[in-house]
């Protein structure tokens, strides 16, 4: 029953969404306010239907109902209450609703807080949300109804995959969402400016904050999920440049330009018809990553899918949403040309070089993301594309990227002096790679990548003192408390996720540099030695946890003669679906990681372990909540606060008069 | 300069750039791309011996043997018409196991030899990986063709 009134739900949102896609358009077209009003209710019935969806379909999994073929092959009676609830979005099924409830509640959202929007404007941003969530919802009912009955019900589940039963599961896909399908509502703002034609200084500035926390969820959502990969795939790697990582870093990278585009836009009203094809092409790489990950067409724990109709729906979607708003950007983009011109000497050519990397980075990734699949489609033979590839195309790309994000913000709008700008940067260049090149002797590891890395994290963080002691020099004989919260929100965003990138590079470099490991075989009562620590390999006991039984392995680690802390790596064996799985057990330190995994056992009574020593590599996840932490800032300045109420009394005028 | 000539400028640089940027990203795809053999292919030769390429198909039943070290590890990759002996040094995937799926990466040894630098399993019972079924299907088509071939002969 209850399954059944989640599906009517469903289909009810249908409904509204195919409401919300159309009568506000024509609204906006005829003018006719009424129409244009019909879409806010839409949009917030359809959230309702939504959610309630949602809640019946969890509500299956939590009561272990096996009549429904989605709760009977991915929980379990005995799964933790927890993996029930996010066991409903790991699976193909479950997770286009979530991907359908994420777009609804930014839809809400949109109708809350921007409405000062004029109301043509934002009937044609519902209406194009509309049709978006129309293409999910339609995908979901016809290719991957949730709600299938299974005629028998089965007398038990077949449990979560045990990979995704653990608590960075918990929260990476709802984040990982939220910024693909935030993209949604920079690609309607530009889809609704194209129709408009309207395309100014005050259209960038209510897609701005949108774009950001858009940006900040995506950025969190990767990082959970290379967290993730870092201690639940048991051997201490980050990134693996892996399709389903791949895609989601391509809109994350078009996603970094849009908001700088973005920027120019506001300031200069520069870069228009740039910034639509960014918005559009970010979107696009949101549903392309949708596509790569949900169509079967990787494997890899993320596809679920291996039905074929599902690929080629998404897919004709994806070439429908590409294709549209390409055709209506050919046509109406010759229309927005203009804007403040510059020189070459200004912060705009800076922020257009970054662009052109990143828009070059971009293409590269789905090249190598792309060109494998693409071989395979047309039956030339299999190829695969790994992290050497990568990284030889990311660290040249990435590293004038990094030198000129500390360079622009010294820069000013317009026209510059190069001589200005090289006097007052030369000396921290110089100390820079002075420096950088200093800590790879002091770590003993000088090849021309780790100095390369240092330098640039070198030069990330004096530019960044450099440019706050600037900024904080303005206004002479404040206190330095007041002369900072005389800075605007927004500056303290781009200066925070400037010095995270820092932050994270330094991370990166030293992993990649001096990070040791050791694969050997112990039995208890043995030592090792790695960098430094010692190891004893104590003793293995059984253990029993609610759906699986492990091997529970106690190391002590030691530095010299002190005891540092006590691991217990273990060797689960989860009982429905019989099958292995590592769980490491990690100690964490601001400098470094102790990260230790056990292996198979051996028929001697010895195990295999391996243990790694990590150097700072909490700094790249520290890097990434700088840069979020910087998003929020930005998105939370005042301007756009002060810009609503303004238009808010603006309109209140308007309609007394 | 003129406001013409600037704007030359700034547009040539900018093509400049996205010109080597390009540049750089096909010669560095040109350079590691990583191409797949069955074991059939690897057997009768037509492996590259000095560029590092992958092999798929399932693990030889009995085929897995620690030597003493315990972490390194020989065994055989077959499409089952074919088995080419591989050996490995470090840990293995959870889900690694005589008869099932796996995909390797590595170089071929002079003494046919693969030595693998990488070992990839499926992550879940459900599903093998693509290269692996692949490889299968492969050597199993040709065996049939083979077969027909040889009936049609008789």
């Amino acid at each position: 029953m209850i399954a059944e009134l989640g599906h009517l739900a469903l289909i009810l949102a249908l409904v509204l969404s195919l409401v919300q896609a159309t009568v506000p358009l024509v609204g906006a077209n005829r003018n006719r306010l009424a129409l244009m009003a019909v879409g806010r209710p839409a949009a917030q019935g359809q959230l309702l239907f939504i959610v309630f969806a949602y809640v019946c379909l969890t509500w299956t999994f939590i009561t272990s109902d096996f009549s429904v073929a989605l709760a009977a092959s991915n929980s379990h009676t005995a799964t933790p209450l927890i993996y029930k609830i996010t066991g409903v979005w790991g699976n193909h099924e479950g997770s286009l609703v979530l991907w359908a409830m994420s777009l609804s509640l930014w839809t809400v959202a949109v109708t809350i807080f921007s409405r000062n929007l004029p109301e043509p404007f934002m009937a044609r941003v519902l209406g194009v949300l509309g049709w978006i969530s129309a293409g999910f919802l339609s995908f979901t009912l016809v290719t991957s109804n949730p709600f299938h009955r299974l005629i028998p019900a089965v007398a038990e589940g077949r449990d979560l995959n045990p990979l995704l039963q653990d608590p960075g599961m918990i929260i990476h896909p709802p984040l990982l969402y939220m910024g693909y399908v935030g993209f949604a509502v920079a690609f309607a703002f530009a889809i609704a400016a194209l129709l408009t034609g309207r395309m100014d200084a005050a259209w960038a500035r209510w897609s701005r904050p949108w774009t950001t926390i858009a940006w900040v969820f995506l950025t969190a959502g990767i990082a959970v999920g290379s967290g993730w990969a870092y201690y639940e795939l048991g051997w201490g790697g980050w990134w693996f440049w892996d399709p389903v990582e791949n895609a989601s870093f391509m809109p994350w990278l078009l996603g970094t330009a849009l908001m700088h585009s973005l920027a120019v836009t506001e300031k200069r009203g520069a870069f228009r018809s740039w910034t639509i094809l960014l918005a559009i092409s970010t979107f696009s790489m949101s549903l392309l990553g949708t596509f790569l990950v949900r169509s079967g067409v990787i494997t890899s724990v993320h596809a679920f899918a291996t039905d074929p109709t599902r690929g080629l729906y998404i897919l004709a979607l994806l070439v429908l949403v590409i294709g549209v708003s390409l055709v209506l950007f050919a046509w109406r983009a010759p229309k927005l040309s203009g804007g403040g011109t510059f020189s070459l000497a200004s912060r705009e050519s800076s922020l257009l070089a970054n662009n052109v990397l990143l828009a070059v980075a971009t293409g590269a990734v789905m090249l190598g993301t792309l060109y494998p699949l693409f071989l395979d489609a047309l039956n030339l033979g299999k190829i695969s594309v790994g992290p050497p590839y990568f990284e030889a195309t990311f660290v040249p790309l990435m590293t004038p990227v990094v030198i000129l994000m500390m360079v622009g913000p010294f820069v000013r709008w317009k026209n510059d002096d190069i001589n200005r700008i090289m006097r007052r940067l030369s000396v921290s260049l110089i100390v820079s790679i002075a420096l950088g090149l200093g800590a790879a002797v002091l770590i003993g590891h000088v090849t021309w990548r780790t100095v390369l890395g240092l330098s640039l994290a070198a030069w990330v963080l004096i530019a960044s003192i450099k440019l706050l002691m600037g900024r904080m020099a303005d206004r002479q004989g404040a206190s330095a408390g007041a002369r900072m919260r005389g800075i605007p929100a927004s500056w303290w965003g781009m200066w925070l996720a400037h010095l995270g990138i820092g932050i994270f590079i330094i991370g990166v470099t030293m992993v990649e540099s001096i990070d040791q490991h050791v694969d050997m075989k112990m039995r208890p009562g043995q030592t090792a030695q790695l960098a430094g620590y010692t190891f004893t390999f104590r003793s293995v006991e059984g253990v029993q946890g609610p759906n699986f039984d492990a091997a529970r392995a106690t190391i002590d680690v030691a530095r010299g003669e002190r005891h540092m802390t006590t691991l217990t790596p273990e060797k689960r064996l989860y009982h429905a679906q019989q099958m292995p799985m590592t769980e490491v057990s990690i100690h964490v330190r601001p400098l470094r990681d102790v990260y230790v995994s056990l292996g198979d056992r051996l028929e001697d009574g010895s195990w295999l372990v391996s243990l790694y020593y990590k150097p700072f590599i909490s700094w790249i996840w520290v890097g990434c909540i700088l840069m979020g932490l910087g998003g929020i800032f930005a998105a939370a300045d005042r301007r756009y606060r002060k810009l609503a109420e303004r238009r808010v009394a603006a309109g209140a005028l308007q309609q007394t008069t | 300069m003129k406001p013409r000539t600037k704007r030359l400028a700034l547009l040539g640089g900018a093509a400049a750039l996205f010109v080597g940027a390009i540049a750089l990203v096909l010669t560095a795809f040109q350079q590691n791309l990583v191409f797949f053999h069955t074991p059939t292919d690897v057997a009768e030769g037509r492996a590259p011996a000095e560029r590092a390429f992958r092999i798929g198909g399932l693990v030889e039943e009995g085929s897995i043997v620690r030597e003493a070290d315990g972490v390194t590890v020989r065994f055989a990759i077959t499409d089952t018409a074919q088995a080419i002996p591989v050996t490995y040094r470090g840990s293995l995937p959870d889900l690694f196991q005589e008869g099932k799926g796996a995909v390797v990466q590595g170089k071929l040894g002079p003494d046919g030899l693969f030595q693998a630098s990488e070992v990839l399993a499926k992550h879940d019972e459900n599903y093998m990986p693509v290269e692996a079924q692949y490889a299968i299907d492969k050597a199993q088509a040709q065996a049939q063709a083979q077969a027909a071939a040889d009936t049609v002969q008789k």
